[in-house]
């Protein structure tokens, strides 16, 4: 008997060639349209061993991905607080120091990036593809729940084949704010229910701490915004692999608005002359 | 076997199982409030690994259940469950396998049953089961107290017990314990 949605995973069909709509064969629509995948044995495997990213260096590989990051994003009484770094590396390498981490899917959802830049940036608009013909065929917009899951549907679909993503998708629908982590596992998490907030990337650690310890549900914006900055600024000071620009971004009622946008030295400068300050009164 | 706990037990005409509310990333807590434990049919499936195996095998499972019963018109017995979710295991372990842990509860003509069921699909009917590094700690104790006819408050009393000895015995500090029980009247919540 056929069952509902059997998992195909390591016998992926060949979707090259196209079918009577001009789409992929076996595909009923432009998001199910899936890349071609290398013509070996076992692609999974193949891609895994060649270009998959290592944790802080490649093993050897052949193709080289930018990474290092922090970004973290938490929920208050005022809706969601974004907040990133800027900076890719290369190794020790820094590739950039201006690089966008949060991704404007459309008007009133931002999602993050964490893990290789490309596949990010490729997916999540992908994403907001997938958004954009789930409005025009429903008539409403999509709840973030279903948008997350979207995305965590499609990195089960290539789970195991090198890609690398750590994202979060925040929004505001019909249920109000909404936090959730997406990554290239395949795992999708709803933000917890007593500390809603994820910090993702290599200086996420720092920044956990300093949201452990100062985050509250009843932040005014002024508040939450302040520490969405003190946050990643800790995060740049002690992970070499996070700095650049901080950019901040609220989620509202009626869409997200970025907040702020500034070198991390600013932060510094400002930061540690109120510690000297308290140091030395 | 990871660093969670998920521990069960059969009762007089009920199943209890417990699971703790952890997420966890490398050595990063994503989440404390977790549901492991999922409502399956008149079923109850904990299911313990990786965040994303375990969430695409239990609604796979689960949604497969519910449209048998849709076809046949009939419930799945837990036996049937059990037998059909070992046989996908069993299935996904040459090609990729799930990472996925369980302990099935359920309760149907033949009266209440427990089934533990690990990634491998090995499958056993028992009285009282554990997964994780949590088993070595929560076995002792529910051989030591475990008998037939458990009612509900000796139950909840034995899980009470395993979540205290895991507090004091367990070098990790497992957060959010859920619980819940499945009985002819269906399931319920358990408070600890």
């Amino acid at each position: 008997m056929d069952l509902l949605g059997a998992p195909k995973r390591g016998m992926f069909r060949d979707f090259a060639g196209t079918g009577a709509a001009g789409l992929p064969n076996g595909c009923d629509s432009i998001s199910e349209a899936r890349f071609a995948l290398p013509a070996v044995q076992d692609p999974a495997t193949f891609v895994e061993t060649h270009f998959s990213p290592g944790t802080y260096e490649d093993n050897g590989k052949r193709v080289k991905f930018s990474k290092g990051t922090t970004t973290l994003a938490f929920k208050f009484k005022g809706g969601v607080i974004v907040s990133v770094d800027s900076r890719a590396s290369q190794g020790s390498y820094i590739g950039s120091q201006t690089v966008k981490k949060v991704i404007e899917i459309n008007p009133y959802l931002l999602g993050t990036m964490a893990g290789g830049a490309a596949d990010c940036l490729f997916w999540e608009r992908n994403l907001g593809m997938q958004c954009r013909i789930f409005e025009l065929r429903n008539k409403e917009r999509i709840s973030v729940a279903a948008a997350s899951k979207l995305l965590a549907n499609t990195m089960n679909s290539y789970k195991g084949m090198g890609l690398s993503m750590g994202t979060m998708i925040t929004g505001w629908d019909k249920k109000g704010p909404q936090l959730y982590y997406v990554d290239n596992d395949g795992t999708r998490l709803k933000a917890d229910e007593n500390k809603p907030y994820f910090c993702v990337g290599s200086g996420g650690t720092f920044a956990y701490g300093v949201l452990d310890t100062n985050w509250s549900f009843d932040l005014s914006d002024e508040e939450a915004i302040e520490l969405g900055k003190r946050a990643i600024y800790h995060a740049t000071y002690r992970d070499a692999y996070s700095g650049g620009v901080n950019n901040v971004y609220h989620v509202q009622e009626n869409g997200w608005v970025q907040v702020y946008s500034d070198d991390t030295y600013k932060s510094h400068d400002k930061y540690s002359a109120e510690r000297e300050a308290a140091a030395n009164p | 076997m990871g660093t969670e706990a998920m521990f069960g037990l059969t009762g007089k005409d009920f199943v209890i199982l417990a699971a703790d509310g952890q997420a966890a990333y490398s050595i990063i807590r994503l989440k404390n409030d977790a549901d492991k434990i999922w409502k399956v049919g008149n079923m109850l499936f904990a299911c313990s690994g990786p965040p994303a195996d375990t969430a695409n095998f239990m609604e796979f499972i689960e949604k497969n259940v519910k449209l048998n019963e849709l076809r046949t018109g009939i419930p799945m017995s837990t036996k049937a469950a059990a037998s059909f979710t070992r046989n996908e295991l069993a299935h996904a372990l040459r090609k990729g396998p799930f990472q996925a842990d369980l302990l099935i509860g359920g309760i149907d003509n033949e009266g209440p049953s427990l089934y533990f069921m690990d990634y491998l699909a090995s499958s056993e009917k028992v009285n009282k089961a554990a997964h994780g590094y949590g088993a070595m700690f929560t076995l002792g104790l529910m051989d030591r107290y475990w008998k037939p006819d458990l009612t509900e408050a000796e139950a909840i009393d034995i899980i009470k017990k395993c979540i205290k000895e895991l507090e004091t015995r367990f070098i990790v500090d497992l957060p959010g314990f859920k619980c819940k029980i499945v009985s002819k009247e269906g399931t319920k919540d358990v408070t600890l």
